[in-house]
C-alpha cells in the first residue's frame, strides 16, 4: 500500500487520520507542523501527503508551495484538512499547488474513500 | 470498516483542554495590550482546532459553538475587525463555557444548551449578524438524470496539482456506464512534447442513476484548472423547477432525513462510548520524546557497563590487582548509571510548574477587576519542573496565597498612590530549583501583613499570653496557627474558613515547608519548599533496639542530648521534657512499637524533636546513623498500613527500614501507653 | 542454600515432564507433617534471612523482607498455626507465594521446617476432609491426599494468608 505523510497540529486528529489509514494498509508517518513535515518529506518519498491548513511555524499553505518545488513531489496529490468555513482557503490551497481538500468534519471511511481517489 | 474513533476522545480533551489554556492566556495578553500577532493566530488555531475535532469526534454542540467563536477570531486575524476590549472578554467568557461544555461531554453529563446558545447569541450579536446567512445554500442541483455528457478539457497544468485524469475516469466510471472519447488535437509535435504537461481533452457519456453532486464532487478539485462543461441528457432536461414544487425530490429528501436522525442516534451512542471509556480512562503525562530518548540511551550505557561485568563472571579465572581495579571502575560505573537512570524516570512525571501557573493570569484579570484594584502578574521560573502528583496537590495552597495577595496584600490604587507607591501593584510568581527541592516564592508590593493586628489577635484567641513578647518572626509564624485569619471581614475573594493553617498543613503533608517574610508597606514574600517528587524523601537514619527507622528530615525541627534536670513526670506517666518555654512529651518508641529495649535511661540519651501540625514531641532514640534520601516504598503493596509507619525503604545493604510517620506517632503517643500495654514477645529470629 | 537451589530445579524438571491434566503441589514439613500448596502459586524458594520486624503485628508476622525491591512480608506457619517455636536451621526456608485477596494479588512468604517435594496428584485422589473447625490449620485445609503411603495436607493459601484476615487480627489486638 502507499506511504502517506499525515501532518497536523491536533494530536487526535493526526491520531485519527494516521489510525485509520494504518488499518487500511497504509504506511503512515505523522509530522505535528509543516516545518517538521517539509523535513521529512526530503529525506522520504511519500506518495501522498495530508495536511491541515492552520498549523504552528508553518502552515499547510507554505508547506505545500514547499512541496510542491520540490522535484519528488511535483505531481505527488497533496490533500488539505480543511473546515467548511474557509472556502477561500480552499482556493489559496490549490493555487498554491493542492490537489484536494478534505473537509472538517470527517469520518474514517470519508477519509479513506478521499485518499482512494488519489491513490493509483 | 469500522474504526472506533472514541479511543482518540481522551486525547483531543487534552489536548483541547491545553489548547484553551493557551487561548486564555493569549487573550489575557492582548487585553493587557499586546499588539503580536501571533497571539491572535494561535487563538485562532486553538479554536480551529477544537472545532475540528469536536466535529470529527462526534461533539456537534461544541463543534457548532466554536464555529462561531472561529468566525469571529478570523475576521481578527484577518485584520477585518478589530480586537476590542468588549470581544476579549465575549472570547474569554465563551473560553469558560467551551471549556465546561468539553468537561460536560469528558464526563457524559448534559450540558445546558441555553448557557451555550446565550453564550453564542452575544458572540452572533458581536458579529452583526453577518452569520445569519445560512452556510448551506447550496447552488448544486440535487436532482438525479439518467444521463450526463462532460466536456472536461484540462488546462495544461492540470498534473502539476497531483490531480490525474485516469484516477478521475475511474471514479466516474465507478458511477454508472461510461464512454470515452479523447481529444488529441492539441497534442504538439514530439520535440516540444513536455511530458508534465496535459494536451489532452475528454468528451465523456455517464449514463445511470447519478446526481449533478456526484459529479461535481469528482471535478471540484479540477475546478478553475480546466474547461468543464456537464450536461444532463435525455428528457427531463428543460425543466428546473422552483425547489418547493420538486417533488421528484422528495424521496431524496427523505434520506437526508433519516441520516441525520441517525446522527443524532450515533450521537448518543458515541456519548454513552465516551463515558464508558472516561470510566476506565487511566490519568495520562504528555512526556518529551527528549527525555525518553535520554533514558533510551543509559538504558543503552547500563547495558555496556553490564556486559563489562558479566565478562569478569565469565572469563576470569583468577583476580589480580588489575582486575580487582577494573571491577571497581565496572561497578562505580553501574553505580553512576543506576542513578543517572533512576533520575531520568523520575523526571518522567516532572512537567514544568507553568501547568500549575498558567490559571494565574486570569485569576488576576478577573479579581483585580472584582477588587477594583490595579495590579500586574509577574511570572518567572515557569519551565521549572516538578512531580505532576506534587503539582496537583499545590495547586490549591498556590491559588489560596495568591488569592490572598490580591485580596489583603495589595492596597487600593488611591492607598498606594497616598505612600508614594505606583498605583499598579505587583504579584510575583517565581519558581527554581534548590538541590532536590523547588522552591516557589509568591511575593507582593502590597501592604505586608499587619503584625500588631496579628499579635492582638492571638492574643485574644489565647495562642500568645498577655505579657509575652514575640519577635517580628515568631508574630509572623503565627498566621499558620490553626483558625486564624487575618481578614477583618470574610470576602467571598480569599474565602472562607480556610485558613493559611491548611495551606501549610497541605504542603507540609507533601513534605514541604513554608515561610513568610514581610515588611510594611514594602510588601510580603511566601516561600514554598517542596520535595521534587514523592517518591523520594531526605531522611534522618536513626537506630532504635538494634533497628534502623527513618524520620523524614522536614518534620525534625532539632535533636538534643537529654538534660535529666529537664524531664517531669506529669501524673507520674507522661514524660515531657522542657525545651526552653515548651514542654514536649518524650515518646518511648521501643515502647510504641513493642521493641526489646536495649536503653531505658534517659541520661545522655538523645532526643529528636519532631513536629506535626503544629504538635512537637520528643523521640527518643539510641543512636543516630546519617542522612540519605530514601525511595518510599508503599507497606500497603503486600501487606497493609500500619499505624505509626508511612511505609518503608531499603537500605544499601539490601534490608528494609521502616519509615516513621510523626503524625501517626503523635497520635500513638496521645493515646499513652496505657491503652497500648508493652507485649514483649520473643521472636523467632 | 546449596539444597534450597537444588530443590528449584527438581521443581523445574517435574514442571516440564508433568504436562498432564494434574494439579502439581510443592509439599513442605511443618512439625513431622507434610504440607502441599499449589504450585503455579509458588513464586520461589529461598533460605531463611534476616527480617525487619514489622511493628504491633501478631507474633506470627515475622516482618518485612526485601525481594528484588519488593517489601513482601513474612509469616511464620509454625506461629500462624499455633505450634511449638522451633529454632530455625540450616533446612528452614522461605516459600513466596502469590496470594490472591479480594482484589488484588500480593506476595507473601511462609518459613517452614524444610521443602519436602513435588507430586502430581490427581482430582479424584483428593478427600475432602471433615473440619472439626476449631482452628485456623482446619479451616485453611482444603483437602488431604495420599501419595505413596503418605499422607499430604493441602492448604488453601489465599485462606491462610489473606491480608485483610491478618489485618482483622491485629485489628482485634489494638
Amino acid at each position: 500500500m502507499a506511504t502517506i505523510l499525515a501532518v497536523d497540529d491536533s494530536n487526535s486528529m493526526r491520531q485519527m487520520v494516521s489510525f485509520t489509514l494504518k488499518q487500511a494498509g497504509h504506511e503512515v508517518t505523522e509530522a505535528a507542523d509543516g516545518a517538521q513535515a517539509l523535513e521529512l518529506a526530503k529525506k522520504a518519498k511519500f506518495s501522498l501527503v495530508i495536511s491541515d491548513v492552520n498549523m504552528p511555524k508553518m502552515d499547510g499553505i507554505t508547506l505545500i508551495k514547499q512541496l510542491r518545488t520540490l522535484p519528488a513531489y511535483k505531481f505527488t496529490p497533496l490533500l488539505m484538512l480543511t473546515t467548511e468555513s474557509s472556502a477561500d482557503k480552499k482556493q489559496e490551497g490549490k493555487s498554491a499547488g493542492a490537489t484536494g481538500w478534505i473537509v472538517k468534519p470527517f469520518n474514517p471511511d470519508q477519509l479513506l474513500a478521499t485518499v482512494k481517489r488519489v491513490l493509483g | 470498516m469500522s474504526i472506533d474513533i472514541s479511543q482518540f476522545h481522551q486525547v483531543f480533551f487534552e489536548e483541547s483542554f491545553e489548547g484553551l489554556d493557551l487561548m486564555e492566556s493569549a487573550l489575557l495578553g492582548l487585553s493587557q495590550g499586546s499588539d503580536d500577532p501571533e497571539l491572535i493566530h494561535l487563538i485562532f488555531r486553538a479554536a480551529h482546532s477544537i472545532k475540528g475535532g469536536s466535529g470529527t469526534f462526534g461533539f456537534t454542540a461544541i463543534a457548532s459553538f466554536t464555529h462561531v467563536m472561529e468566525t469571529l477570531l478570523d475576521e481578527m486575524r484577518e485584520g477585518e475587525r478589530s480586537v476590542s476590549k468588549p470581544a476579549l472578554t465575549l472570547l474569554l467568557q465563551s473560553g469558560d463555557v467551551l471549556r465546561d461544555m468539553l468537561e460536560a461531554a469528558r464526563d457524559g453529563r448534559e450540558f445546558d444548551p441555553d448557557r451555550a446558545a446565550t453564550m453564542q447569541a452575544q458572540l452572533e450579536g458581536l458579529l452583526d449578524g453577518e452569520v445569519g446567512r445560512s452556510p448551506v445554500s447550496s447552488q448544486t442541483e440535487a436532482d438525479s438524470r439518467s444521463a450526463w455528457r462532460i466536456q472536461f478539457r484540462p488546462y495544461p497544468d492540470l498534473l502539476k496539482t497531483g490531480n490525474d485524469p485516469v484516477r478521475m475516469f475511474r471514479e466516474l466510471a465507478a458511477l454508472g456506464e461510461m464512454t470515452v472519447e479523447v481529444d488529441t488535437s492539441a497534442v504538439p509535435r514530439a520535440e516540444v512534447y513536455d511530458a508534465e504537461t496535459c494536451y489532452l481533452a475528454w468528451t465523456i457519456t455517464l449514463s445511470g442513476d447519478i446526481s449533478r453532486e456526484q459529479i461535481d464532487e469528482i471535478f471540484e478539485w479540477v475546478d478553475g484548472d480546466c474547461d468543464l462543461v456537464v450536461e444532463a441528457l435525455g428528457a427531463r432536461q428543460e425543466s428546473p423547477l422552483p425547489q418547493s414544487a420538486d417533488t421528484p425530490k422528495a424521496p431524496a429528501a427523505a434520506p437526508l432525513a433519516g441520516g441525520s436522525d441517525e446522527d443524532r442516534r450515533s450521537g448518543d451512542d458515541r456519548r454513552k462510548t465516551d463515558r464508558r471509556t472516561t470510566a476506565a480512562a487511566d490519568t495520562s503525562i504528555r512526556v518529551s520524546i527528549n527525555k525518553i530518548d535520554e533514558i533510551i540511551n543509559m538504558v543503552g550505557e547500563l547495558v555496556i557497563t553490564q556486559s563489562m561485568l558479566g565478562q569478569f563472571g565469565t572469563e576470569v579465572e583468577e583476580f589480580d590487582s588489575g582486575m580487582i581495579e577494573k571491577l571497581r571502575d565496572g561497578l562505580s560505573q553501574l553505580e553512576r548509571n543506576t542513578r543517572d537512570l533512576q533520575e531520568s524516570v523520575m523526571r518522567i512525571r516532572m512537567l514544568p510548574i507553568s501547568f500549575s501557573f498558567n490559571r494565574f493570569p486570569r485569576l488576576v484579570h478577573d479579581l483585580s477587576a472584582k477588587l477594583g484594584k490595579k495590579i500586574d502578574l509577574k511570572i518567572s521560573g515557569e519551565s521549572t519542573e516538578l512531580d505532576k502528583t506534587v503539582m496537583e496537590k499545590i495547586g490549591d495552597p498556590l491559588v489560596h496565597l495568591v488569592r490572598n495577595s490580591l485580596d489583603h496584600g495589595i492596597e487600593m490604587p488611591d492607598e498606594r498612590a497616598a505612600k508614594g507607591k505606583p498605583e499598579t501593584g505587583v504579584v510575583h510568581l517565581n519558581a527554581y530549583h534548590q538541590g532536590g527541592h523547588i522552591i516557589i516564592e509568591i511575593s507582593d508590593d502590597g501592604g505586608g501583613l499587619p503584625t500588631d493586628k496579628i499579635l492582638s489577635k492571638a492574643r485574644q484567641r489565647g495562642l500568645v499570653g498577655e505579657g509575652e513578647t514575640l519577635s517580628h518572626e515568631e508574630t509572623l509564624q503565627l498566621i499558620f496557627e490553626p483558625g486564624f485569619s487575618t481578614a477583618e471581614t470574610v470576602s467571598d475573594v480569599s474565602g472562607r474558613g480556610v485558613g493559611m493553617d491548611v495551606v501549610r498543613r497541605n504542603i507540609k503533608d507533601l513534605g514541604g515547608s513554608i515561610e513568610v517574610r514581610s515588611e510594611r508597606d514594602q510588601g510580603s514574600k511566601f516561600t514554598i519548599r517542596l520535595p521534587l517528587t514523592l517518591a523520594i524523601l531526605d531522611g534522618q537514619l536513626l537506630k532504635v533496639s538494634d533497628e534502623i527507622f527513618i524520620i523524614p528530615l522536614v518534620s525534625i525541627v532539632e535533636s538534643l542530648q537529654i538534660d535529666v534536670n529537664k524531664v517531669n513526670a506529669i501524673a507520674g506517666s507522661v514524660e515531657m521534657y522542657r525545651l526552653r518555654d515548651d514542654y514536649v512529651p518524650i515518646v518511648r518508641l521501643y515502647e510504641l512499637f513493642d521493641l526489646q529495649p536495649s536503653n531505658t535511661s534517659l541520661q545522655d540519651a538523645l532526643l529528636v524533636i519532631v513536629e506535626h501540625d503544629g504538635r512537637k514531641v520528643g523521640i527518643l532514640v539510641d543512636e543516630l546513623l546519617g542522612q540519605q534520601q530514601v525511595v518510599i516504598k508503599s507497606l500497603e503493596t503486600n501487606f497493609r498500613r500500619v499505624a505509626g509507619l508511612s511505609g518503608a525503604t531499603i537500605l544499601g545493604d539490601g534490608m528494609v527500614a521502616l519509615i516513621l510517620d510523626v503524625g501517626g506517632l503523635i497520635s500513638m503517643s496521645n493515646r499513652g501507653p496505657a491503652s497500648q500495654p508493652p507485649r514483649n514477645r520473643e521472636r523467632a529470629a | 542454600m546449596k539444597a534450597v537451589q537444588e530443590e528449584q530445579e527438581v521443581i523445574t524438571a517435574t514442571t516440564q515432564i508433568g504436562m498432564t491434566d494434574d494439579n502439581q503441589y510443592l509439599t513442605f514439613m511443618l512439625a513431622g507433617e507434610e504440607y502441599g500448596v499449589d504450585i503455579l502459586r509458588v513464586q520461589e524458594i529461598k533460605g531463611w534471612d534476616k527480617v525487619t520486624p514489622i511493628p504491633n503485628t501478631p507474633d506470627y508476622m515475622q516482618g518485612v523482607i526485601n525481594l528484588r525491591g519488593a517489601i513482601v512480608p513474612i509469616v511464620d506457619l509454625r506461629s500462624r498455626f499455633c505450634m511449638e517455636k522451633l529454632e530455625y536451621g540450616p533446612t528452614t526456608v522461605v516459600i513466596v507465594l502469590r496470594v490472591r485477596g479480594e482484589d488484588n494479588e500480593c506476595i507473601m512468604g511462609i518459613v517452614v521446617d524444610a521443602v519436602s517435594d513435588v507430586y502430581n496428584i490427581q482430582e479424584e485422589d483428593l478427600r475432602q476432609i471433615q473440619s472439626n473447625g476449631n482452628s485456623l490449620v482446619a479451616e485453611s485445609v482444603s483437602s488431604i491426599a495420599t501419595v505413596q503411603e503418605k499422607m499430604v495436607i493441602l492448604l488453601d493459601i489465599d485462606h491462610l494468608l489473606n491480608s485483610r484476615e491478618l489485618a482483622d487480627i491485629n485489628g482485634a489486638l489494638d
